[in-house]
Formats: structure tokens, sequence, C-alpha cells
């Protein structure tokens, strides 16, 4: 099939950015998108330009790499599918198609189509983890956690820490990928006696990297390759309150006991 | 330089090496540890939790990773699961039973020792991983489900959907996390080791260049550590990432590391076939399927029927005409041969006549759709994605991949390499594997390795040495940057007419068609001269495009295809110099009559452990394998 | 307050607040139409006054004993004031900040689940602020009321307003946007309070769109009646009450 691509080119975090036209041919419709911009790049480096950059590695949706939105939307068209797994039979011949970067204050471009996501870094390190030393941990089976619990926190850590929820986020909120972060330990025994710490310290991490409030659109759950729910995100706000409540509570107790 | 390979494996029984190995080595007083800086180069489930756990012991550690974020490391691409001994099942398992199904489903070319640690220490992990929150799969009753996997007849198999390396990576990026918010662990993200600084005989560093800015710096410390995975990419074609790659091991086979069975490589029976020119990976379709897929071809040569056209006694399920007692279920190596034999014989399906089919329908009216959907619903998704067909109703096609690479560096009882001070865990050592890893088995030995391993023995290397670099690693460090920096620049000279991917691509055929799934003399000697030619023509023709002080990815790629030239002739050399059959490593030569590999042991029991010649060749240095626990004997699933 | 500023500091506070006092003003808007619709209960058949000039005679007399005459109502409209004060800063802070971390749109655009309620939120509010303001001053304290405002004689007010299309129609353009804007606002809420499991929310999505049409139908009830002529024009004795 062939196509024509207008792809977001940028130098530098610094310098503008625009879109550059590419007409391209003999495209295959059992290649995935990134294969397509993989044969765009070989013909760059063989007519001596600058191949696109973008970001990728497993290409098999897993490990979040890939982080481009393709006309306008994060990772592409398909639902519950990350770029490196979008096949280009989802195009018909002669379609024009837009690539660009994620959009969101958060995620400053690096160069061309590659963000800088590491504030999904800190927010992780501000909490998201249970405190647990190497050798310290209890027989496994110790605890049952039923099976519904256990479901429900595998589908919040299912989150691939890609951003498309940012990207689509008319705010360009972290609300979702937080919230599955904070779902996920939420609802396992093993989370609890953080939990109210946990999700203080996160959202607080959320909201010092420059990433918009919740409105409650639903494009994040829409965009994330994944499914993840917006329910998590109630889920969080929930335990936000609580985590607030509680602390007035105890705050309370301790002016009384003086 | 001919190698001095002292394993030193703990005397005594096996049951007990470990325990008194972890009594007798030295200790570094608690107060003393903050004085001493280790490097973990890779955060995948070894370097994760390796870090983690220096972090929490009171280490200064600095871990690097060239992907933009430590949990992108690709351990997250594993989805079967992880084996531990725990025997919930009460189907007879036990630690030695786990000891016994590794050593032989690697077709005992591992060390005893170590295995039986592994084994040991599998039954931590566990509880470790549900300690951390990893959301592994759970019974009704709230205890953790097991499924079975290849190789084994038990089911000790933990597992969380088909993302299980997901969760446990999660889980081990939560353990470091902590100790970077703690400040023990520096974290350097986007950063690739270009090479080893070694003084004195020992490691002291690393030089490294961060991929976004492109600066070059060096990074001091009293042990490195590296665990920076496998070779697979050097077939171009591969399940693993990308960015996989074998630079790491081979910069520090450079600076005199042995290199250990470089040819045991491991080619996985269940990826989707490749489709077309334009493929830039295969994907894997986890082993797990095979619990409930059969395996089948047309009986008939050449047969073009849809699948659904043909009837039952007109398929052939050759796993379990072959190997009637583990049928589907056979080890990976001898379920990539047989689809490799039925293809080659003519009986291959799809476009390319390079598939087999992986059949659901019986299990579908057995169980049920949604308990289909339940258990491998993300992989049937994945599968319909890629190919575009629904293989709740067409059968999967399936082709061998090239998936995990046994081989790699030597190391010792400790994991220590033959650089004094230099570590390698997980994937990137060859210590555990022997020619063949069983399923479920590259997750456990990552993090035993990581959380269990190396947090004791390191110590033992770091007691004996002075904390804190000397003025000779600084100057050595400024060299091995000059050095680094020339090579840079001599990469970026490159101004051909082809991009480094076409070299990759072709490297890649040579190795898979010469050195994948079966390998002959000829074919290995025909390899050398072609890799070599290639290689000239890369030095020749590539072009590297782009600046060094700027994010460049021609530039990355370039740098590691040109360490995997160096590699894939060393991995050539030892195919052609094992002459046997054993595990993933078939010879042509060597095979029975029914075409099963023939083992050597008089000859070959040995780790072959090769050594860079200040002349540019390659020197073999032997460890032999001493089995005082089982009796060799020839492998039958049947 | 320490605790105070925190909470509030945070995006999630902040709409915590948003949802508390939107909860409030719906609240409100619910019992206020409730009792406009005692318009069309008539007049009282042995005083001849209309019911819904007694309702707004009983409202100003709750606990006048203590609070005196109105001092109830005087309370409430603090309690509402403060609300729609505390609700419209957090949201336009929030949209400010939303707005600085997605500084550039995507050159295609195309949205799944965000619709013109969710997308007009900032906007309806701030119209619906000048909507309020406008409502007081022409219903309750009759400054623009250009026809003869006569404070208690609530039929007789509105039977005049709403004989202007232009008034009836712009009171009709606005509850619509109140609706638009509680059709968002109310869902909104409970997600934020974290009201939310995946058997309800149909039913919390139902709630809300049920909550917006009701206020919509029963506000607009009452321009619609006079204005279409459903109304009788009050009898002249009750203005004078």
């Amino acid at each position: 099939m062939n196509l024509t691509l207008f792809v977001w080119r940028q130098e530098a975090a610094s310098s503008a950015g625009s879109f550059v036209e590419y007409a391209l041919d003999g495209v295959s419709e059992d290649s995935s998108f990134l294969e397509m911009l993989d044969m765009l790049n070989e013909k760059l480096v063989e007519s001596g330009h600058q191949p696109v950059a973008f970001e990728h590695d497993c290409r098999e949706g897993i490990c979040g790499s890939c982080s481009m939105s393709i006309n306008g939307r994060p990772h592409g068209p398909k639902r519950l599918t990350t770029a490196c797994q979008l096949h280009m039979r989802m195009f018909k011949d002669g379609d024009v198609i837009y690539v660009e970067p994620f959009r969101a204050g958060a995620f400053p471009v690096v160069k061309d189509l590659v963000t800088n996501r590491s504030a999904f870094d800190r927010i992780q390190q501000a909490g998201g983890f249970v405190s647990v030393q190497t050798g310290a941990a209890p027989e496994a089976n110790a605890t049952p956690i039923e099976k519904d619990h256990a479901d429900e926190a595998f589908d919040a850590a299912a989150c691939i820490g890609c951003g498309a929820c940012v990207a689509a986020c008319p705010n360009g909120s972290a609300m979702l990928f937080t919230a599955a972060k904070v779902s996920h330990l939420a609802l396992l025994p093993q989370g609890q006696p953080e939990r109210s710490a946990r999700v203080a310290k996160m959202v607080e991490q959320m909201d010092s990297e420059m990433f918009g409030g919740c409105t409650n659109h639903g494009e994040c759950q829409e965009a994330c390759p994944k499914g993840i729910s917006i329910k998590y995100i109630a889920q969080m706000n929930r335990d936000f309150i609580s985590a607030a409540v509680r602390k007035a509570r105890s705050l309370r107790g301790a002016m009384r006991a003086q | 330089m001919s190698l001095t390979l002292n394993s030193k494996i703990p005397s005594g029984p096996l049951e007990g090496k470990w325990q008194k190995h972890k009594a007798s080595i030295k200790l570094v007083n608690p107060a003393n540890k903050r004085k001493y800086s280790v490097i973990v180069v890779g955060t995948g489930l070894a370097g994760a939790s390796a870090a983690a756990s220096f972090g929490e012991l009171g280490y200064r550690v600095k871990a690097f990773c060239f992907q933009d974020s430590p949990r992108r490391a690709h351990s997250i691409a594993a989805q079967g699961g992880i084996n531990a001994a725990k025997n919930y099942q009460n189907d007879g398992d036990s630690v030695h039973r786990l000891f016994y199904d590794t050593i032989k489903g690697g077709d005992f070319r591992a060390r005893e020792a170590n295995v039986y640690r592994l084994a040991e220490l599998s039954v931590n992990i566990i509880d470790q991983c549900v300690a951390q929150g990893v959301p592994f799969a759970r019974e009704y009753g709230g205890l953790l489900a097991n499924r079975s996997f290849g190789g084994a007849q038990v089911s000790r198999t933990f597992y969380a959907k088909g993302q299980t390396g997901q969760q446990l990576l999660l889980g081990a990026y939560g353990a470091l996390n902590r100790q970077i918010a703690a400040g023990t662990v520096e974290m350097h993200s986007s950063t690739e080791m270009l090479d080893l600084i070694v003084a004195d005989g020992r490691c002291r560093g690393i030089v490294t260049r961060n991929l976004r800015t492109g600066r070059v710096e060096s990074h001091l410390a009293d042990a490195v550590v590296l665990g920076t995975g496998g070779y697979s990419t050097v077939f171009y074609l591969s399940t693993n990432a990308k960015g996989c790659n074998v630079s790491a091991i081979w910069r520090a086979y450079r600076h005199g590391a042995g290199m250990a069975n470089p040819c045991f490589t491991q080619i996985h029976p269940t990826s989707i076939p490749v489709s077309g020119e334009h493929q830039s990976k295969l994907t894997l379709m986890s082993e797990s399927l095979r619990n409930d897929g059969r395996v089948w071809v047309p009986k008939k040569k050449g047969d073009t029927r849809a699948p659904g056209e043909i009837p039952e006694h007109e398929r052939d399920y050759y796993l379990e005409r072959r190997y009637p007692s583990f049928g589907n279920l056979s080890p990976r190596d001898i379920a990539s041969r047989a689809a490799k034999e039925r293809c080659d014989a003519g009986y291959g399906v799809g476009p390319m006549g390079l598939g087999v089919y992986l059949d659901f329908s019986d299990a579908i009216k057995r169980l049920g759709l949604s308990a289909i959907e339940s258990r491998y619903g993300n992989l049937f998704d994945m599968y319909s994605n890629i190919s575009g067909e629904n293989p709740y109703e067409v059968p999967m096609r399936i082709y061998p991949a090239p998936h995990y690479t046994m081989g790699g560096l030597w190391v010792d009882y400790n994991l220590m390499t033959t650089v004094p001070g230099l570590f390698a865990i997980g994937e990137a050592n060859f210590s555990d594997h022997g020619a063949n890893r069983l399923g479920a088995s590259a997750l456990m030995q990552g993090l035993c390795d990581g959380y269990f391993v190396i947090p004791y023995t390191i110590g033992d290397y770091l007691a004996g040495e002075k904390p804190g670099a000397s003025a000779a690693d600084a100057a050595e460090a400024k060299a091995a940057e000059e050095r680094a920096a020339k090579r840079l620049g001599s990469l970026l000279a490159l101004k051909g007419k082809l991009p480094v991917d076409h070299y990759h691509r072709r490297l890649g055929r040579i190795m898979w068609d010469k050195c994948g799934m079966s390998r002959s003399k000829e074919g290995l000697q025909g390899a050398i001269q072609s890799i070599s030619a290639l290689r000239e023509e890369f030095w020749q023709n590539a072009s590297v495009t782009g600046g060094g002080s700027e994010l460049n990815q021609e530039l990355e790629k370039a740098g590691r295809v040109a360490d995997f030239f160096e590699f894939a002739e060393l991995m050539c050399l030892d195919a052609l110099n094992r002459n046997e059959s054993c595990g993933g490593h078939f010879r042509e030569e060597y095979q029975t009559e029914d075409g099963e590999a023939k083992r050597n042991d008089a000859e070959y029991c040995y780790a072959a452990v090769w050594s860079g010649r200040a002349s540019g060749g390659h020197e073999l240095s032997k460890e032999p394998l001493q089995f005082e626990n089982v009796h060799l004997t020839t492998r039958s699933y049947k | 307050m320490s605790l105070v500023r925190d909470f509030y500091g945070s995006t999630i506070g902040k709409k915590v607040v948003m949802a508390l006092t939107g909860l409030v003003l719906v609240g409100f808007a619910v019992g206020h139409m409730a009792g406009n619709l005692k318009v069309f209960a008539g007049a009282d058949a042995t005083t001849g006054v209309y019911k819904i000039d007694h309702y707004g005679e009983f409202l100003r007399e709750i606990g006048s004993e203590m609070l005196g005459r109105a001092g109830f109502l005087w309370i409430v409209r603090a309690i509402l004031l403060t609300c729609v004060v505390l609700h419209a800063a957090s949201g336009i802070q929030l949209a400010r900040l939303n707005r600085k971390a997605k500084p550039a749109g995507y050159k295609v655009s195309s949205y799944r689940s965000a619709n013109a309620a969710s997308r007009t939120m900032l906007y309806g509010g701030l119209f619906l602020i000048a909507f309020i303001v406008f409502h007081i001053l022409h219903l309750t304290t009759g400054t623009v009321h250009y026809r003869g405002f006569v404070e208690g004689a609530v039929y007789a007010n509105l039977y005049a307003a709403f004989q202007s299309p232009a008034v009836a129609g712009f009171y009709l353009l606005s509850m619509a946007l109140l609706a638009l804007h509680l059709y968002h606002g109310t869902w909104s809420m409970f997600q934020t309070l974290g009201v939310d499991a995946p058997n309800w929310n149909g039913t919390l999505r139902a709630a809300a769109k049920v909550v917006a049409l009701a206020l919509f139908v029963g506000f607009s009830a009452v321009p619609v009646s006079i204005f279409g002529g459903l109304l009788k024009p009050p009898a002249v004795q009750s203005a004078s009450n």
C-alpha cells in the first residue's frame, strides 16, 4: 500500500518542531506501524537524511516504550493496542497519517517522537511499593487473598507505564496512571500498612510534576492499551480522602493528648 | 592466555553446600558497607533485584539501564511463569525434583551445585514476590494457583495471566524505587555501558554514554555487576526486545572475562511465524499454550487445504506421536527441532511453509470458550493483532524462534567472572541452564541471583578489598573514556550507503541458517568466513547519520551490531568445537537414527570457556562438569 | 491549618471541594425547582393567596423566632454564596493548571468519550454565574425587573417577567446550559468522591442524566407555561397582599 505520512520532526527539546511530509510506497499490510517507520527510516538513511527518532523496545506491547500519537490518538486508532502491535492492515491504501509525539506538558519532547516520561518513575519512587526487605517475607500462602481481589489488583497492575493516558487527556493528567499504581497495592493485603501514606505521597508527587487535574472526560481509559478502567481513579480519590480524614483525626488526637 | 577456572564450589553434600558456603564466606561489617560502592548494569529481574538488595544492605549503588525507565527491561515481556518447588499441589514436587528436572532439561551441561542452589532458593522467591504485592493467579480459596510447563511432570509454575515477567519486574522495580527514594541507589536511565574500567587486574567501574545527551563519562566503584541479559538478537529476528544486545558482556570478554558455552542458544517452539521481509522481531506465544493446545501438521505433504477442512485422520500430532509421555509438553529444544523437522520435510503450513498448527479446538470443546479466554485471552488477542486471524476459530500457526541464550559469562559459585570484581547475574551468565533452559526457569534464575545469591557472595569479594578509588583507577577511567570516545568517533565516521539494520539483518540470516536450530561443521566454517566478510563490508559501507552529542539511535545500533559481528564468530567457533548434540545445540553429524540429539559425555562433559587472545584469536579453557548426585542418562521424553 | 492547605493544594483536594460544593448546589437546585412547581398549585381557595407566594413567605419565616425574619434565608444564602465562590475558584484554578499541563494539542484531534458537557464545564460554569447574578437582580431584588416588581408577589412577578420572549428565552437557554453542566458535573462528583463501582457506574451515569433532565424540565416548565399561556394572569388582589 502507498501512504502519505506527516511526521513531527523536532531536533531537540529547545528547538521548534514541524510536520514533514513523506510519501511511502510498498508498505506491507502485515507489517506493524513501527516496521512501517523502520522502512521509512531505512529510506531516509539511504538518502543521507536523519531517521525519525522514536522509542520502541519489546515490540510486543508490554514494555511501554512506544509512545506516539497516530492521527491524534495515542497508539493510534485501534483500541487496546500499542503502536508496536498496531498493524498496517488497519489502514487503507492512500491514507494520510499524522504521527506526533505524546503531547503533554509533563512529557517534554526530547527529539522527534521521543518524549521524556521520567515523571512516571518519580511518582513510583514516591511510594509505589511495599516496604519489604529482601528475605523478610512470610510464607506466600500464609495470607489467602480472595481471587476477585487478586484479579482486580492484577487488572490495575497491568499498566505498562506508556503514558497514553496522559497523552490522551485534554488536561494532560496522570490520574489514571497514578490510580492504577495506587489501586494495585490498595487492593492487596500486603499494601494495607502503607496505604494512606502511599496515596498521599504519590498524589503529591504527581501534582508537582506539571500534570493536570482530572475532569472525568474518560479519554484516558479509552486510550489505555491495557484497558485500565477509571474506576481506579474513583478508588484513588476515595483513598486520598480517607487518608486526609485519617490524618486529621490523628492530628486531633495528638492535640488532645498534649 | 589460558584461564584459571576455580569454580569455588563448596565441598560436602549437595543439600548443604549453600548453607555451608553462606556460613563461611567473608562478611562486610554493616558500618563499612556504605564505604563500598557497587555498579549494577541492567535493571531487569536480576539487575533490579540485585541493586535493590545491595541498597537495603547499605552499599552505595549506581544502577544503569539503556531504557528510559528501569521498568522497561526485557524481563517485562516474559509471559508464562516462574517455577518454584513449593509443592502446593501435593503432586510430589520437591527441591530435589526441581533440581533434577533442571539438570536433565539442560541436557547435563550445567553445574550441579548452582542448579541445586537455584531450586533450593526458588521457594523464597515466591514468598518475596507475594510480599511485594505481585498479583499471582489464585484459586477460589485464595491460595496461589499453579500450572504445568514443558519438561516437568509436576505443576509448579506460578503465574500472573500471561504477564508474569511484567508483574515480577514491577515488584523488583518497586524494591528498586524504594532504594532510589531512600538515596541508597542512584539510578541512571537512558544510559548505556560502553566499556569496563579494569585496573590492576580488577574491575573498577564502567564508561557510559547518556543516550539522550550523548555525554560520555566514567563511573568508578568497588565492584561491577552485569545483569545485561542475553544475546538472542545476534539472530536479528528473535523474541527479544530490539534493544537487547551483547555489548556489555562482550566488552567484559575483551577485558579478559571468560565466555562460557556461547553456542548454547534456545530456540523457542511457539512463536508467530515470519510474515515477510519487513519483519523486525518475532513474537512469542507463551509455552503455557501447549498445556491446552495440540500441535499438528497435515499428514499429506504440501497440503494447502484450510485447517478446518483437514479431517482428524489426516492430521499428524507429531509431538504426541514421537513423545507419548510428554507429548505437547516436551522441552523446548525437542519441540522446536520436531517442528523444524516436519517443515523441512515439506509438511509445514502457512504461506511460507514455515509453520505448524497449535490447535485449541479440543480444549475449547472440553473446557468451554470462556475458560480458554480467561487462561490465554491476552495471548489470543496478541496473536490476532499480529496475524489478523482469530485463534478461537482457526488454529494458531507457530514456528520456532530464538528466545534465550544459556551461554554467557563464565562465573564461579559466587557469580564472579574471571575478572576479579566483575560479576554476572541472570541471563548474562552461563551458570544454571546447561544446554537448554526449561520454561519458567529464567525468571526464577534472575530473581534468585539478584535477591538471594549475589547480595551474600559479593561481600566475600568486597571484604578483601579496600574501598574507594585509587589514583591508578582514576587514570584508567580517563583512558577508558578516551577509548570509548574514539570508538564512537569511528562509528560516527561510517558514511557509507546502507543502514546498520541492513547489516544486522544479514548477520542474523547467516546465524539463523548456520548456527541456529541445527548446525554442521561445513555450515559453521562457512559462517565464520561469511561473518568476517560481512563485517568488512559493514565497516566499509554502513552509514551512521547524525552526531554524537544528541539522541542518535543509529549510533546506538551501530555500536551493538559491531560487537555482534565479533561475538557471532565466537559463537560459531564454540558450536564448531562441540562435536556432539546436546540441548539447544544440535550438530547434524551427531544424531541418533531417529533424529534425536546424541550427546558425547566422554569428550564434551565440560563448560567451554573462551578467552580473547591478545593476538585477536580466541582460546578455549575447559571446566569439567562433575555429576555426583545424578546419573548422566540419555534424555528421553518418550 | 497546613492540613487544609495541603488538601486543597492537591488537584484531588480541589476537586473534592468542587464536588462537595457542587453537591450542595445541586441539592439547592433540586429544592428550588421543586419549590417553583408550586406555581402550578394555584391560589388558596379561602384567602386567594397564591400557594407559591405563601411558600416564599414560609421560607422567610423559618426559624424567625430565633433568627429573626428571613434570618434562616440569609444563612442559606451565605452558604450558597460560599459554595458558589469555592466551586468557581477551585474550578478556575484547576482549569488554569490543566491548560498549562496541555500546552499543545494534536494536529487532528478526535475524542472518544469527552463530550460537549465535559468540555464546556468552565465556560458553562462562568455563564451560570452570570445567570445567577442576573436571576437575583431579576426575581429576588427586582432591580432589573421592568414590569412592576412587587416583593413577595412571586406569582405576579413571574407572570410579568415571562411575558417577554427574550427573558423566557434567556431562562430556557440558561436552564439548558445548567442541565449540560450538571449532566457531567453530577457524574463527575460521584467519581471524585470515589462513589464508583463497576456494577454501579451505569446507575450513576443514569442518575446524573435524570438529575440534569429533571432540573431542565422542572425549571423550564415555569417560563414555558407562562409564556405559552398555560397559566392564568394573576388576580389583582394577590399582588397587594
